[in-house]
Parts: structure tokens; C-alpha cells; sequence
């Protein structure tokens, strides 16, 4: 999971090629643009033990910019912004696998390449101590948290 | 009828006007399963709670913070909910504080709320974006969402929280001089009713009985008094999706 800064800006944004974890890649725009985060509410979603999408709610579609129907079968990576640390996600997947909850401010890329900031929440789901899946839920971060992590992750590469 | 009755009881965050619905429910259900049933009411939830650990609840009309402990830990089943209602809070403040949105209350003042366990852990979510937590406040507990109300009318507190059901059951002079900041809109965190293992076996015709209510007229003037429209089935996985999803939100 690295990225790169291959093309020349586009007007107002930038574009990047994802390189995911699961060898697959994709060209993304991004423009430097917030959507704020609604009042109020939760941004729900659950994946199967590999991380593919199979519940979303609402919130996570309104917020994403994506369809419901485009999101559920994808690999969660389909959020994924340029400007988030490899190593937030290495710690995210080695928390979750080793059965425990992980909770990190996490910086997502929407379908029209603005970003959104949230504070997610992600635990294993086990039903009769089987695995079948991650449940994640974000809430609204304070900007106080966001500035500290605006000024932290990019260090972190 | 010779067994020992069974115990109904329901989550005390309902003001005492709802229990009288409750004990109309009771002698109702009573007459449909054809057995005896006692209604019980505790005064908080920390008693509720030690009656559920002492195994002394077969029925509860349970708050969806202690749904988790009821099936993982107490092997109840989720039965139903009522029709169309989840449990979201509003936040609000004396109309003439200055705070417009969330973002606008500080650190340091007065909170009431009631013992509501999940309202108060989603209000409290809903103030983190103002970096409000708990160790930066002063939480003042009251008996019910009208003495919430009063400590913000006479500035006792600064903001309160609320079911939002109760908020808006607020009397219309209360309300006018309250603000709402916001309110949630979580849909999928309500209440529900839960049989244990002494009842298991009444499962079926209680979700049956429960579901037919609407279509006779004894049924729904007990709908009526408890304020809902239907019961609705509530499906394993449903229950389970929302045990996960309060598990991610407390601690
Ligand atoms: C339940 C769950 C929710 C996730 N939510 C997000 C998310 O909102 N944004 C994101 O970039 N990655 C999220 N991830 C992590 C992705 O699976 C992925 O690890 C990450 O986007 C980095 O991509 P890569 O690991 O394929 O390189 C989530 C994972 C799980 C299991």
C-alpha cells in the first residue's frame, strides 16, 4: 500500500495511483476540499474477515458520495485517501486480527475526491466465537484531534 | 397455573405515566398466554441490573445498552420492537445560551442527563466534536427528562440530554424555552422485548399474539396505552448488528 504523485494537477485538485494492499491499483483525483461531517449521526459499515464491503448505512452512502449498490461486494479500500499512513491501516488489520477493537481518526477520500475527516471504531464480529466480519463506526471527530492528526500523519510515511 | 408466576419488567428509563400502559400490557398478557406473569418495576438501573444477574426476570422490555449482557451473558432472545421507534437523543440548551451548534458549548460546565445508560453514551458521543468528555464536565443526574428540563430553565445546568422522545413530550411552555443543538439520527439502537430461559418455551405464540395485536379492538387499546402502533419481529442477526454496533460506542 504505497502511493504516488504521478500526474500534474488537475484544476483545484491532485491525482494519485493507489497501490493496495491486495496488488491491485487506481487512479484517484483528489481535491483538497472538506465535506463536513453531519451532526448527529454514525457513518455504519460491516465487511467480511477480508475487508470487503457487505452493509452499509445511509450515513456512509450520503457521506461517501458512492451508491450503495457500487459499495457493497468492494474492498473497503475504496475509501482509502492518499494522505493516510500505511502504517495506520498495518495497525488497524493487526488489531482487528488479533481479535481486539481498534479506533483511529481516519481520513477518507469520497467518490468526487473531496475528503472527510471521522473518528472510526472497528471490532471483529464473532457469532457463537466464529468470525464472520468487521462492524465499523465512525463518529464526529473535534477539530483539535484533526489538526493534531493533519500535522502527524503526513510524518508518518 | 400452578408454576411460580413469571417477571415482566421494563427499562426504568420510562416516566411513570408510560407504566400504567405497562400494567394494561401486563394483564393482557397475561390473559393471551393463559399464565400468570408479575409486573415488576425497578427503581434504577443498578437494581434492574442485579435482579437480571440473580436470574430473577424471565421478560423484559429492555434499553439497548444491556442487551448485550442479556443475550451473551443470560441467553434471552430478542422477540420485538415496537413499530418504527429507535431510541435517538436530542442535545439542548436554555433558548438563550449563545451556543448555536455543539462545537459552541466548553469544557468545564454542567451537564444533566437521567440514568438512561444509552442516552447518556450517545449525548456524550454527540459532545465529543467539542472535545467534551467525561472528565471535563459536571454530570448532574436527574429522575427524569422533566427535571433535565428544569435544571436548564433555572441554569442549574448549562445543556442536557435527552431521549428525544421524551423531549418532545416536553410540555410546549418547556419546549419554547429550550434549543435543541442537535439531535441523532442513528435509526438502528432501540429498545426491545427479551424473554429468558423460563419463558423460552412461549416464544412463538408471544411473538404471535404480540403481532396480532393490531387486528383486535382489546389489542389495540393496549397498543394504545403503551403509545405504539405494531410490534415488530426482531430478526437474530438484527440484535446481534446492534450489540456490535453498541459495543463499538461504549469505551
Ligand atoms: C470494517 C472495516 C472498515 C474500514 N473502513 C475504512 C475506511 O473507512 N477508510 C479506509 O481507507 N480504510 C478502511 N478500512 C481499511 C481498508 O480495508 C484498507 O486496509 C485500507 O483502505 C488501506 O488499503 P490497503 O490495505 O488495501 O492497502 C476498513 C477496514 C475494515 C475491516
Amino acid at each position: 500500500m504505497n502511493s504516488q504523485n504521478l500526474e500534474a494537477p488537475q484544476s483545484g485538485g491532485r491525482t494519485f495511483t493507489l497501490h493496495f494492499f491486495d496488488g491491485s491499483s487506481r487512479y484517484v483525483p483528489v481535491v483538497d476540499v472538506e465535506e463536513p461531517y453531519p451532526d448527529g449521526r454514525l457513518i455504519v459499515s460491516r465487511t467480511d474477515p477480508g475487508g470487503v464491503i457487505t452493509h452499509v448505512n445511509q450515513s456512509f452512502v450520503d457521506m461517501s458520495g458512492y451508491s450503495e449498490a457500487e459499495l457493497l461486494g468492494t474492498p473497503h479500500h475504496i475509501l482509502r485517501h492518499p494522505d493516510m499512513p500505511p502504517a495506520a491501516f498495518k495497525g488497524l488489520w493487526d488489531t482487528i486480527k488479533a481479535g481486539n477493537r481498534w479506533q483511529g481518526y481516519v481520513k477518507n477520500l469520497r467518490k468526487d475526491g473531496r475528503f472527510y475527516w471521522v473518528y472510526a471504531t472497528v471490532i471483529p464480529n464473532l457469532r457463537r466465537g466464529k468470525l464472520i466480519g468487521y462492524t465499523s463506526v465512525r463518529r464526529k471527530p473535534s477539530r483539535l484531534r484533526i489538526k493534531e492528526c493533519e500535522a502527524l500523519y503526513p510524518t508518518l510515511f | 397455573m400452578k408454576h411460580k408466576p413469571f417477571q415482566l419488567t421494563v427499562s426504568p428509563d420510562f416516566a411513570p405515566t408510560s407504566l400504567a400502559g405497562w400494567h394494561i400490557f401486563n394483564t393482557w398478557l397475561q390473559r393471551s398466554l393463559d399464565t400468570r406473569i408479575h409486573l415488576d418495576i425497578y427503581q434504577d438501573f443498578a437494581s434492574q441490573r442485579q435482579a437480571i444477574r440473580n436470574d430473577a426476570i424471565d421478560l423484559i422490555f429492555a434499553n439497548p445498552y444491556d442487551a448485550s449482557m442479556l443475550i451473551r451473558e443470560k441467553g434471552f432472545h430478542c422477540l420485538a420492537r415496537p413499530g418504527g421507534r429507535s431510541d435517538e437523543v436530542v442535545i439542548a440548551v436554555r433558548g438563550d445560551h449563545p451556543a448555536s451548534t455543539v462545537e459552541g458549548l466548553e469544557a468545564g460546565m454542567r451537564l444533566a442527563s437521567t440514568d438512561d445508560p444509552d442516552v447518556h453514551m450517545m449525548g456524550m458521543i454527540m459532545l465529543e466534536p467539542a472535545n467534551i468528555n467525561a472528565d471535563n464536565i459536571e454530570r448532574r443526574i436527574c429522575s427524569s427528562y422533566v427535571l433535565v428540563a428544569k435544571e436548564l430553565l433555572s441554569v442549574q445546568s448549562e445543556v442536557g440530554l435527552f431521549l428525544a422522545e421524551a423531549f418532545y413530550e416536553l410540555s410546549k411552555i418547556t419546549r419554547r424555552q429550550l434549543r435543541p443543538l442537535v439531535q441523532s439520527q442513528i435509526q438502528v439502537v432501540h429498545h426491545a422485548l427479551m424473554v429468558g430461559p423460563r419463558m423460552q418455551h412461549l416464544t412463538e405464540t408471544l411473538l404471535q399474539r404480540l403481532q396480532e395485536m393490531p387486528q383486535t379492538p382489546r389489542g389495540q387499546g393496549v397498543l394504545d396505552s403503551l403509545g405504539y402502533k405494531t410490534w415488530e419481529a426482531v430478526e437474530e442477526e438484527d440484535v446481534e448488528f446492534m450489540i456490535d454496533l453498541m459495543d463499538t460506542l461504549v469505551g
